[in-house]
């Protein structure tokens, strides 16, 4: 019972932290057709930069707020001066993402080296909670909490608000809602700053636990992706169930068969295309 | 055909054939993965330029083929005809089995699918240490062995061998393209719609087309194999399948030359570049950001409207 009740735990705030990634990769997507692979990218900047500014500071909030500046002015310098001439061109965004994919990596490499990191945890997190015979470290249990809040956010800021209504129209129909005068490329422009802010924090509080390393954006793109395409293209609640489904059995896979995580993982995805093209939630 | 094709069609594998009395067996070796990488990109062709099929995990078809290679020549037999039964078999039995998961998605769903599929199999080769050695692969493959006696662990025998399985590929997928079968194809790149209400079962013309590929990229990947001697996840992966979209982008989809001739171009700045400087895959990356930027029709593209615009002043 012990064990299982950890592994939930476990699961849970890695699905956290794949929905952080994803929720930005799919409304990316769904909204303005863009696949942006460079999306793991964010995801490394993040976490290195995270990493410096709490060597340099000792401010994991800090940390926080730098990544996701810097990365933020990146995803919004290539949307609007690359992304932006390849609208619906869906074979030159995959080599442009990538091209951007391969320079941010090396010079990440190059700037930052080669060997695994782990960035030091905030020192209010440092301690664990006991709940009878489970011990579960604390900062779990604030990452799971940001997870969240964040998804709640999200949900309320596009089910409640008018922004948000704008957001779901124009996932909808583009075009439509570019014709009843809405301005959609400065909605593009602030989406895709979301996404990017979004998976700069996933790379900051992930580090402490899922650390960074030289080819980690891709790694988590592929992770992202699997949950986009489980979850159905741009949708939110997609791609909220598809982390929790993901995080889960990618927990539950290494602790029952370790030889086999990704082929459980890719595999669970070939079966709900097989069942559901479009997704659990996506609509065609 | 026009006549400078025709010239073309009977001077290149003349060339190639002369090449290796003026070069020396590096060189050799160069042009030698130039042509397995031209074979490569030009499969991926047929989906992506004629067919309109962007995938994304082209590299399955390939690993599977070099990944054979390994486990039959290591474990089983050395002679070639079997060695490529067995390689082309799985290559042609895995493009059949992706296939019907991932045709009836288009766009971007298809270039999703692919990639996650070939994924899937590099998953698999990475932690299955047992058959496929892991994350080491399979290391130590021979030379093939024709039951002749040629050596082919000679550079410039082994160049030879696959000069003919080069020029074999690049003529039959010339007669493919202009085939009822090729045409129709680009029929359905053009409008899949309009192809359907003519009666064609759009379905099965894909399916066909990718297993095709698929096939040719198995020729390839069996080449790969033997000529590094070595199979890793790698070979499955999804950087392989990008490098093979960038070659065929390159040099110009939709046309059989251009995806050679930007496997051509890939792979020797590959191996000058990364004798120069540790900083290749920021090229690369740069590579793919300039060809899109740039010469978003390849090089044969542009080549070819500058051509039809100087012919129409």
């Amino acid at each position: 019972m012990t064990f299982w009740l950890v592994q939930i735990f476990n699961g849970l705030s890695f699905a956290m932290l794949l929905f952080l990634l994803a929720a930005g990769l799919s409304i990316t997507y769904g909204l303005m057709g863009i696949l942006n692979l460079a999306h793991g990218s964010y995801y490394l900047l993040g976490a290195y930069l995270g990493l410096t500014v709490i060597k340099n500071t000792n401010s994991f909030l800090l940390a926080i707020l730098c990544a996701i500046a810097a990365v933020v002015v990146l995803g919004i310098v290539m949307q609007r001066f690359f992304l932006r001439r390849f609208y619906k061109n869906e074979l030159a965004q995959v080599l442009l993402t990538f091209g951007f994919l391969f320079m941010i990596g090396d010079a990440s490499l190059w700037m930052w080296g080669g060997n695994p990191q782990v960035l030091p945890k905030p020192s209010v997190f440092e301690g664990s909670y006991r709940f009878g015979s489970i011990v579960v470290p604390s900062y779990r249990v604030f990452v799971i909490g940001l997870g969240l809040l964040v998804a709640l956010g999200l949900w309320l800021f596009q089910g409640k608000t008018a922004v948000g209504a704008v957001i779901r129209a124009g996932v909808d129909d583009e075009e439509m809602t570019r014709g009843l005068g809405i301005n959609t490329p400065l909605l593009f422009t602030v989406v895709f700053g979301v996404g990017a802010a979004l998976a700069a924090l996933a790379g900051v509080i992930g580090g402490p636990f899922v650390g960074v390393y030289p080819g980690a954006d891709i790694e988590i793109l592929l992770l992202g992706l699997v949950v986009v395409i489980i979850g159905g293209v741009g949708s939110l609640k997609g791609a909220f169930v598809g982390s929790l489904l993901i995080g889960l059995l990618d927990n539950f896979a290494k602790a029952l068969f370790p030889e086999f995580t990704l082929f459980t993982m890719f595999g669970a995805m070939a079966l709900v295309l097989l069942l559901r093209p479009a997704g659990l939630f996506g609509r065609k | 055909m026009r006549l400078p094709a025709i010239a073309a069609a009977l001077g290149l594998p003349v060339v190639l054939a002369l090449l290796p009395l003026a070069l020396s067996n590096y060189h050799v070796d160069l042009v030698t993965q130039m042509m397995i990488y031209a074979i490569f990109a030009m499969s991926l062709d047929i989906l992506l330029g004629y067919t309109g099929l962007p995938s994304l995990g082209h590299a399955a078809s390939f690993g599977i083929s070099a990944y054979t290679v390994g486990l039959v020549s290591l474990k089983v037999t050395s002679v070639f005809w079997l060695v490529l039964v067995a390689a082309l078999g799985a290559s042609v039995a895995l493009s059949a089995l992706l296939g019907l998961l991932a045709i009836r998605s288009r766009g971007v769903y298809f270039l999703m699918i692919t990639l996650a599929l070939a994924q899937l199999l590099w998953g698999i080769a990475f932690q299955w240490r047992s058959l496929a050695g892991g994350d080491d692969g399979l290391p130590g493959i021979h030379r093939p062995n024709l039951g002749i006696p040629v050596s082919f662990a000679d550079a410039v025998n082994f160049y030879y061998l696959v000069l003919v399985f080069f020029v074999l590929v690049v003529g039959v997928l010339s007669v493919f393209v202009r085939s009822p079968f090729g045409i129709a194809l680009k029929g359905i790149r053009e409008s899949e719609t309009r192809m359907m209400s003519l009666g064609y079962n759009v379905w099965f013309y894909k399916y066909l087309a990718f297993v095709i590929a698929g096939a040719v990229a198995g020729v390839a990947g069996m080449f790969a194999a033997y000529h590094i001697g070595y199979v890793s996840p790698a070979d499955l992966g999804i950087l392989l399948s990008a490098k093979v979209m960038l070659m065929v982008i390159l040099g110009g989809a939709g046309t059989l030359i251009g995806p050679a001739l930007g496997a051509g171009i890939i792979v020797f700045l590959e191996n000058v570049v990364s004798g120069q400087t540790e900083r290749w895959p920021f090229i690369l990356g740069a590579i793919y950001v300039s060809v899109v930027l740039f010469a978003p029709q390849g090089i044969l593209g542009t080549f070819k409207s500058k051509l039809r615009r100087s012919a129409d002043r």
